[in-house]
């Protein structure tokens, strides 16, 4: 199932929150080779998950992670802006209707599902939060696996070569494109508005303490 | 509740405020043109300094200060330090101590139907933005469905408005237009086409489309023409 969590509540799901910091590790220090923080624990983190991001994980049956990405709102400090503002024409990229999307990560043991059910989180959050576009830091490994998904970023700046190359994509949220997104990560869209309003608090529960 | 809503006006006025007191005047006059009950706008910089303004009754204000409902207030306690704008049906009035706020600001005029739009400024700077309003839940989704886009924005606008007044601010760029898009600005203002456009500066469509979104927001925008004609008066951009 899809969770929506902010960094101040991952210690209700430490479990989970602890095999999302140590696949990060595997994926971008052991797998991508990217010059990256690791801790004592095998988590990996950075500077901006200190700044209260928005995680969407996939978790698997038996509660580990299987995926996942990292929102934050370019109206304050971002990874776009802050170290790879040269590739986007020297223009900050600030917009109440534009969030940031990094760390884009799957499990080894992931199935093929997981990254379209992440996409689909996506689609929630740009749905619901009048979010326009998301912009994203990504290696070329994963224009191969967007592309899969049905969810190809237009890519705004590149820079390095192989697999040192990293890209600064920007995604646009349609409504048709959710309805696809959805069909191609095999999820009826009614379970993965159930997992949206299992985070956020559903509308529908809450009727009975307002009108008490 | 107001259906259409002329946000050009609204936003000509915000920006020709130059006192804190005079958010306070540009509050009131959003209220009543949206013809809702309440508009708070409340503010916390990376030293935890305060500001706001609102139009909630004096009693209230001195109300929640003294029974210190910052800490209790499910609308503080959810939207703290997050960015995704709240219905506060979706807030959690479960504890006992919500359930003592809440009969205490129905009581006060608050309403009983909220949206709270959560604000991340620069330097960790963190506002609310709220409006608030008494009616039955159908008519309260309309009205949110029909314009809280409009609100995101606003709420945006007034924070930045409300930066401008903070004591020992450094100031900042962002509001300078970068060559990049004085070239974009530029040519829309001189009637190119988006395709036009991005194939003189060699870019693609969706960048060129990220470029004037974040022209813009600096403009204080609402849309792409708004802001060609804003960088035009201001003299950003010369055609």
């Amino acid at each position: 199932m899809l969770r929506y969590v902010y960094a101040n509540d991952l210690h209700k799901f430490s479990d989970l929150a602890h095999s999302m910091f140590v696949d990060r590790a595997d994926q971008f220090k052991t797998r991508l080779g990217w010059d990256v923080d690791i801790d004592q624990s095998g988590e990996e983190r950075d500077q901006y998950d200190a700044l209260n991001p928005l995680y969407v994980i996939w978790e698997q049956p038996d509660g580990s992670h299987g995926g996942s990405m990292r929102f934050l709102p370019t109206t304050g400090r971002v990874m776009v802006n802050e170290i790879f503002g040269h590739l986007t024409g020297g223009v900050p990229i600030c917009s109440p209707f534009i969030w940031e999307c990094t760390r884009f990560c799957l499990s080894r043991d992931a199935t093929s599902k997981v990254a379209g059910a992440l996409m689909l989180g996506g689609g929630e959050i740009m749905r619901n939060f009048h979010i326009d576009h998301f912009v994203g830091v990504f290696d070329r490994r994963m224009i191969r696996i967007y592309r899969a998904i049905g969810s190809s970023p237009d890519v705004l700046g590149t820079e390095g070569t192989g697999r040192d190359q990293i890209n600064v994509g920007l995604w646009e949220f349609s409504p048709n494109s959710f309805d696809m997104v959805a069909q191609r990560a095999g999820i009826a869209p009614e379970i993965s508005r159930m997992w949206f309003d299992r985070s956020f608090g559903g509308p529908v529960d809450q009727q009975m303490a307002l009108s008490a | 509740m107001a259906n259409r809503i002329n946000l050009d006006k609204i936003l000509k006025i915000l920006e020709a405020t130059s006192t804190l007191e005079g958010i306070q005047d540009v509050i009131e006059k959003v209220r009543d043109l949206f013809e809702i009950d309440h508009i708070v706008y409340h503010w916390v910089d990376s030293v935890g300094e305060q500001y706001g303004c609102g139009t909630y009754s004096p009693e209230w204000v001195k109300r929640y200060l003294e029974q210190g409902y910052l800490r209790t207030d499910p609308v503080i306690t959810g939207c703290f330090q997050r960015f995704h704008p709240v219905d506060w049906k979706r807030l959690d009035w479960t504890s006992k101590s919500a359930r003592v706020f809440l009969k205490d600001a129905l009581e006060h005029g608050v309403g009983n139907q909220g949206y709270s739009i959560p604000i991340r400024g620069p330097n960790g700077q963190f506002a609310l933005f709220t409006i608030s309003h008494n009616c039955d839940d159908e008519t309260w989704e309309k009205f949110t469905d029909r314009h809280s886009r409009d609100l995101i924005l606003l709420a945006h606008y007034f924070n930045r408005k409300a930066l401008d007044f903070e004591p020992n601010r450094t100031p900042e760029q962002s509001r300078t237009l970068s060559p990049r898009e004085v070239d974009v600005m530029t040519l829309l203002a001189m009637g190119y086409s988006r395709a036009q456009v991005a194939e003189t500066l060699s870019i693609s469509e969706h960048t060129l489309r990220v470029y004037v979104e974040s022209a813009r927001f600096k403009l204080g925008a609402l849309n792409t023409t708004h802001a060609i004609a804003r960088a035009m008066s201001r003299g950003l951009i010369v055609v």
